[in-house]
């Protein structure tokens, strides 16, 4: 069998399963969203928490919610790395600098997993299991309340009001991440990923003499990096190494996990507001790019184009023997569609269009199917500005599953999509008007440009993979990026929950001739030419810089 | 909103109180139970998959490569490789830790160059070069057309274990001359050494070269 057909069998195995799931996961979780039972340790959890989960909240509450649980995080996760070496089972780790804590806090709790330090040598079993992958949780949890409360905002009429916020991050975490990643996790494990609390230890070698290799609870971590979409890897080399990714069939399971809430959220979305066929088209539009950029990675990457690739014979470098071209290019184009970050082979290292592909898969905003609840959300957003473009060609009000999209609406809409590339664009500039940033590059030319491009579009959408020939600890990236990946994960959601209260204040209107129909593939086609045509005006002259530069010299 | 500090103290503090118990249940509670599961059932693999030669003793994990190399000589930078076992991929990108320096602990890692890079460009012309040369012997020249590509790439992690089944029949000549054995029983060996893709399309073919070395040695030992 050849390696394409290989491939193309991989992806068909992957539609399949992820086909599979997709009812019963979406509607488990629309159950979930839904219900107005607590379970017993819920309940335990609430009275901890001193909240009443039934009070419905307003979305300005619901908002303050979001971000008084994001900040207590952001605190917690950088003191807990500042005294990093007071604790004990730190292995003996120091504490972690001000800045890296910083810059680590904002990119756990920003569901972004951007890592400038290095797993295996820095952190230890305290900060990755009590810190690191917790926020791997409650981080997905809170992009899944904002999702599910947008959602609620369509489906709600003439009440403002769009659940709770405590009982939602803790449903999703107690009824659909936990039992889903123990599940993984043992998996994983029985794929080879480790799952011990050893400390660092020697183990003998072929030729005599010893290596000391640090233990850890890898498995339990990697599933929910994988399935909350977050990306940071225990390890240095991420899904890359043998110990979180330890074969070909844990690497298309690690895939699987990446891909199946987002897609399966758009079940979710069309059981809430009644009718199954929105869900679809949503489905429709998310399948139809990631299938694409899917073919279009695959294409490039073994056609193999580039001076050192062509020498070498393929584009193997920084790829694993074990997935070989067809398993990595699944996994480069599921991690940068959503917001995972997660990587199993090093995209610096691909060829100048696999990287260009990786970089506008995350410059789209992550949508296709995107992160856990963000995915959901900002396709919705992109949904609201196809309808209004539609709107002005026809000259009718915009309407969205019976909301109007008014000048609020809009409003709301437009500031969500000019977030990221402000942020992007913006900081990348600056790197190369200063003097220092540009120091960290280890290629030069339009690929050292990419580095850095690629480093703000991965931090502002919240996707945490890197061209990681950049030098990121230093004190301007580390803050740079930091907070990049703050205002580009929280400002989005103060948009998305001012939109979810207007919409859920609004008088449904009833249906009519002229209303567009949002469930035909049609509006799914209008949906992807929207994407591309705001992802591609925006960052086109960037990308022509980068990627495209060097895709075309070679 | 008159009391919108208090209100703010409030949210705040339900907030650390809900980052904690959550701490407790998916920080503490989950790791544990997990742990517990997985040394119970699968405690080779949860481990590091370690695996031991006919004598017993440990020889490395499964998973990770190793380098097969001759003690460093004095002048060189880095050891040349023993040409008596199978070779890995190059693994450049690999480092050694900067930081907590009172361990040497190996840092996973690729080199992250791009296709236009000299530095990688450079290494893989070496790379090939020494790849023929290593494996030609007399009655058998190597062609540079037939060097694969994982064997002149590094992998993403450095720490690859293994290698294509081109890349290893390309070395069983080699191989077989310096440990005087015969060819057709090393290209067996291989052969029984190769993996297909797993359900036969997931994944890649692929040699791992700790297994293949350490039955090598068997065969040595026998002989």
């Amino acid at each position: 069998m050849s390696p394409v057909l290989a491939g193309v069998l991989q992806l068909l195995a992957l539609v399949a399963a992820l086909g599979l799931s997709y009812r019963p996961l979406g509607d488990h979780m629309a159950r979930v969203y839904s219900s107005e039972r607590h379970l017993r340790p819920e309940r335990w959890i609430y009275r901890a928490i001193g909240a009443n989960p039934s009070v419905e909240m307003r979305w300005p509450a619901y908002l303050r919610g979001v971000l008084a649980f994001s900040a207590v995080s952001l605190l917690f996760l950088y003191l807990l790395q500042r005294v990093q070496g007071a604790l004990p089972g730190s292995l003996g780790f120091v504490s972690i600098d001000p800045d890296q804590a910083f810059n680590t806090a904002a990119s756990f709790v920003a569901n972004t997993n951007w890592q400038s330090y290095y797993g295996e040598q820095a952190m230890g079993h305290v900060v990755q299991t009590g810190g690191l992958a917790v926020q791997n949780f409650v981080s997905a949890a809170v992009g899944m309340a904002v999702a599910v409360a947008l959602v609620r905002g369509f489906a709600r009429s003439r009440t403002g009001e769009l659940g709770n916020f405590w009982a939602d991050l803790v449903r999703g975490v107690v009824r659909i991440l936990l039992p889903m990643a123990v599940i993984g996790a043992l998996v994983l494990v029985a794929c080879g990923a480790i799952q011990n609390f050893s400390g660092i230890h020697e183990v003998g070698q072929f030729g005599g003499g010893t290596q000391q290799w640090n233990g850890g609870a890898v498995a339990s971590q990697e599933v929910i990096k994988e399935l909350g979409t977050n990306g940071g890897g225990y390890f240095n080399a991420n899904s890359a190494h043998p110990f979180e990714n330890p074969n070909g069939l844990s690497n298309l399971f690690e895939i699987y996990l990446i891909l199946v809430i987002p897609f399966a959220l758009t079940r979710t979305f069309g059981r809430m507001v009644g009718s199954l066929r929105q869900g679809y088209a949503i489905l429709g539009t998310m399948a139809v790019i990631w299938i694409g950029f899917t073919a279009l990675m695959m294409w490039t990457e073994f056609a193999g184009r580039g001076p050192a690739f062509e020498l070498a014979g393929g584009a193997m470098e920084g790829k694993e023997t074990r997935f070989g071209i067809a398993g990595s290019s699944l996994f480069s184009v599921a991690t940068t569609l959503t917001s995972t970050g997660a990587v199993n082979s090093f995209h610096s290292s691909y060829t100048g269009f696999g990287g260009g592909i990786t970089l506008l898969g995350m410059q789209l905003g992550e949508i296709a199917p995107g992160g856990v609840g963000s995915g959901l959300y900002g396709m919705l957003v992109m949904a609201v500005i196809a309808v209004f473009i539609a709107g002005l060609m026809v000259g009718r009000t915009p309407e969205y599953l019976g909301k109007k999209i008014g000048t609020r609406e809009i409003k709301f809409a437009a500031c969500y999509i000019l977030v990221t590339p402000a942020l992007v664009l913006c900081f990348t500039a600056a790197s190369f008007v200063l003097d220092t940033p540009a120091h960290s590059m280890t290629n030069s030319g339009a690929h050292g440009f990419s580095e850095i491009l690629y480093a703000f579009t991965s931090g502002a959408n919240n996707n945490g993979s890197a061209f990681a020939g950049l030098n990121a600890d230093t004190q301007w990236f580390n803050s740079t990026i930091g907070i990049a990946m703050l205002l580009g994960r929280f400002l989005p959601m103060v948009f998305v929950l001012a939109l979810a209260g207007s919409l859920a204040e609004q008088t449904p209107v009833p249906e009519t001739a002229g209303t567009l129909r949002t469930e035909k593939p049609l509006f799914t086609g209008l949906l992807v030419g929207t994407i591309m045509i705001i992802a591609g005006l925006t960052y086109f002259p960037a990308l022509a810089l980068g990627p495209l530069a060097e895709g075309l010299a070679a | 909103m008159n009391n919108s500090v208090g209100n703010t103290g409030r949210v705040l503090w339900a907030g650390l109180r809900a980052l904690l118990v959550l701490t407790l249940v998916c920080g503490v509670l989950y790791p544990l139970a997990v742990t517990g599961i997985a040394q119970l059932t699968f405690p080779g693999r949860a481990n590091g998959s370690e695996i031991a030669d006919a004598s017993g003793k440990v020889v490395g994990s499964e998973l990770i490569g190793q380098t097969y190399t001759l003690p460093l000589k004095d002048g060189e930078e880095t050891p040349a490789p023993d040409l008596r076992w199978f070779q890995p991929r190059p693994s450049n990108g690999l480092g050694t830790n900067s930081v907590n320096t009172q361990y040497s602990i190996v840092l996973s890692g690729a080199t992250n160059r791009s296709g236009d890079n000299e530095d990688l460009i450079r290494w893989v012309k070496d790379a090939k070069a020494a790849v023929v040369e290593d494996n030609s012997t007399p009655g058998h020249a190597v062609k540079p057309s037939d060097v694969p590509a994982d064997a002149v790439t590094s992998s993403g992690s450095g720490l690859d274990p293994h290698i294509s089944p081109e890349y290893a029949k390309l070395q069983v000549h080699r191989v077989a001359a310096r440990n005087g054995l015969d060819v057709a029983a090393v290209e067996k060996l291989v052969a029984d050494h190769t993996d297909g893709r797993i359900l036969g399309f997931v994944g890649e073919p692929r040699v791992n070269v700790l297994r293949l070395n350490v039955a090598l040695r068997d065969m040595i030992g026998r002989q």
